[in-house]
């Protein structure tokens, strides 16, 4: 790992020069009222001055619908056509937090163990992620509860720390965060005197995880999930704006002539999402649902994967309609 | 560079035949379109794949032939929902999408020299024939082989020719049974429940493996009496039949607790079972 130091006009720079190779920027921009990730067209619209974007980056490697294969058919014949993944652009994340980056690992767990996905795989091959810790954090945010950090490099190529006004701290932590210094080396200075320590948002550590992985083990059949559940929607929103969150549907859209075959997003926490075509649903009451979603994230993904299923971003508790605040069921959890 | 292929990419089988089982329940025999593929694609008993009607999607069954007869595979299914629908409407000839073999499968080759009691309820059979024929195909590997297959009503009973073969043959002890008022004037099976049946026919339980594939009602009475009967829960298997989509532990849907059915089933033991939550 090599630190150097970055001055902010310098980081415009080095953006405009990877949108003029053709690379698709995800970077955080205003968009109505609200912080998003989104390609980036005008360093203007750029902003970095926000604590967390509403949705998370998982979009850029994990699209909310992605077509899987097209098809064809002529009388009894039936032709496939792949997607082609030789044509995948280079893409950039930028402006990640440190807990988005964190959500690669989980997020690759489940498309590449045993069985690789291809085109995820393919994706996170021509993907560099550029974070930036976070100097500021909410209420919501719990990183630090789950073993993430403000300032933590993991799943980055090149973490970005603020040290002073424009000065930024530049750790380069891949070969692809080499080959971005590589490929403007005029743009970064020596490392700076300064460690970044002193510049990091304070989040303070809420709950400790392995306890509550410990007590979910056996919790299956806790009053507490008929209780709290009572205030779940079964919305879903939770698991949209997750930066984990990966269960999704297969549809086909289009004829039985012509059309192609999509994956999209769908939620444990939605009531058809287990239902059988007989009637039968193994998971029928939002309660289960609910338990569901807390089991895979700190239970079940930690025993299967070796990788927790949360990184404290705290944005489920931000969209919540119904105010249900993860840190507070975890609490509530704990304790019941 | 890594080298990548399309999970979701299904083979191309074309229906060869088509059979009418029971009333809203088919089968078809599939082949191959193409060659290398066929050559390619190997399967046991117990695994199972994701069929499709291109335009209307996926569904999941078992593979119902035996792994011995490799020419082709075949499929059984009622029409329930949108895909099972859209089968109903193909004809011989046409073509279908099939991604697998996924999931673990039956341990066969573990069973040598034992003795096999299968047993079936209705739609339920399918997934087993698999493992009987395969069974028979093998047959002087194993001792005893019994076969008790009940359904509600005597024109629900599938596979009624094979079901008649198997009766003729001295090396296989079959019992049918139909649900009570399920019988027609000339049914010479039995007219029972399955597990009430199970009770009065009393198989021994000495060096046999149980094998337990039905309606879930049928299973919960069924484990009991083979309990009863001295049966081990680690020698009683079943298989889980949870909604699936990608059928290889991604789509986050079939999971039982922290098992997924489409990864480390379908096929479980009754001591498994027991060490499950009730999410199926």
């Amino acid at each position: 790992m090599q630190k150097r130091s970055i001055r902010r006009a310098q980081i415009n720079v080095l953006l405009e020069k990877l949108l003029s190779l053709h690379q698709v920027i995800y970077a955080p921009q205003k968009l109505g009222n609200q912080v998003d990730f989104a390609p980036l067209r005008d360093l203007q619209d750029l902003t970095l001055d926000h604590i967390q974007t509403v949705r998370s980056a998982k979009a850029a490697l994990f699209p909310p619908v992605e077509e899987l294969l097209r098809y064809q058919r002529a009388g009894v014949e039936t032709e496939l056509q792949d997607r082609d993944l030789t044509n995948l652009a280079e893409q950039v994340l930028f402006g990640t937090r440190p807990c988005d980056a964190a959500a690669i690992a989980p997020l690759s767990a489940v498309f590449t163990t045993d069985d690789q996905d291809a085109i995820f795989a393919r994706r996170l091959e021509r993907t560099t992620v550029i974070s930036v810790s976070c100097e500021r954090s909410d209420g919501d945010c719990f990183c630090t509860s789950v073993g993430v950090g403000p300032g933590d490099s993991r799943g980055s190529d090149l973490l970005l720390t603020r040290l002073q006004d424009d000065e930024y701290l530049a750790e380069i932590l891949t070969a692809k965060g080499e080959a971005l210094l590589q490929l403007a080396p005029e743009l970064f200075g020596p490392e700076p005197a300064e460690s970044k320590e002193a510049h990091l948002a304070k989040v303070q550590k809420r709950f400790d995880w392995e306890a509550l992985h410990d007590k979910l083990a056996g919790a299956f059949d806790h009053p507490f999930w008929l209780r709290t559940a009572l205030a779940c929607l079964g919305c879903g929103a939770c698991a949209y704006v997750c930066p984990v969150c990966s269960c999704f549907d297969i549809q086909d859209e289009g004829s039985q002539k012509k059309g192609r075959r999509l994956r999209s997003w769908d939620s444990c926490g939605l009531a058809l999402f287990t239902l059988h075509a007989s009637g039968h649903n193994p998971r029928s009451i939002q309660s289960q649902r609910w338990r569901q979603r807390m089991m895979h994230k700190f239970s079940y993904m930690p025993d299967q994967l070796q990788q927790l299923g949360c990184v404290g971003c705290g944005r489920c508790s931000r969209a919540c309609p119904a105010d249900m605040n993860l840190i507070e069921q975890v609490e509530n959890f704990l304790f019941a | 560079m890594t080298s990548f292929s399309n999970l979701y990419k299904p083979y191309l089988l074309r229906i060869e035949r088509i059979t009418e089982e029971a009333p809203g329940v088919r089968t078809f025999r599939l082949a191959f379109t193409d060659q290398q593929e066929k050559e390619r694609f190997h399967f046991k008993a117990g695994q199972f794949g994701e069929y499709s009607v291109f335009g209307e999607g996926e569904c999941t069954f078992c593979i119902a032939s035996s792994p011995t007869r490799s020419d082709y595979i075949e499929c059984t299914f009622r029409q329930m929902g949108r895909v099972t629908s859209a089968l109903m409407n193909l004809e011989e000839g046409d073509t279908i999408g099939f991604r697998g073999p996924y999931g673990n499968v039956f341990p066969l080759e573990a069973w040598q020299g034992k003795s096999l009691l299968f047993i079936a309820g209705g739609i339920a059979l399918p997934p087993m024939r698999c493992v009987i024929w395969n069974a028979l195909d093998w047959r002087d590997r194993f001792k005893n082989i019994t076969i008790l297959y009940g359904a509600r009503t005597v024109s629900d009973l599938v596979y009624k020719h094979e079901l008649q073969e198997w009766q003729t043959r001295p090396d296989v002890n079959v019992v049918t049974t139909v649900d009570p008022g399920g019988e027609t004037p000339d049914w010479k099976g039995k007219v029972g429940f399955v597990p009430t049946v199970l009770e009065k026919m009393a198989p021994s339980a000495d060096n046999t493996i149980a094998i337990v594939c039905g309606p879930p009602v049928m299973i919960k009475f069924t484990f009991p009496v083979l309990t009863q009967l001295g049966f081990e829960p680690d020698k009683i298997y079943t298989t889980l039949e949870n909604r699936m989509k990608c059928g290889v532990g991604k789509c986050g849907r079939c999971n039982v607790g922290k098992l997924y059915v489409c990864k480390d089933g379908p096929v479980f033991t009754y001591a498994q079972l027991k060490e499950m939550p009730a999410e199926y």
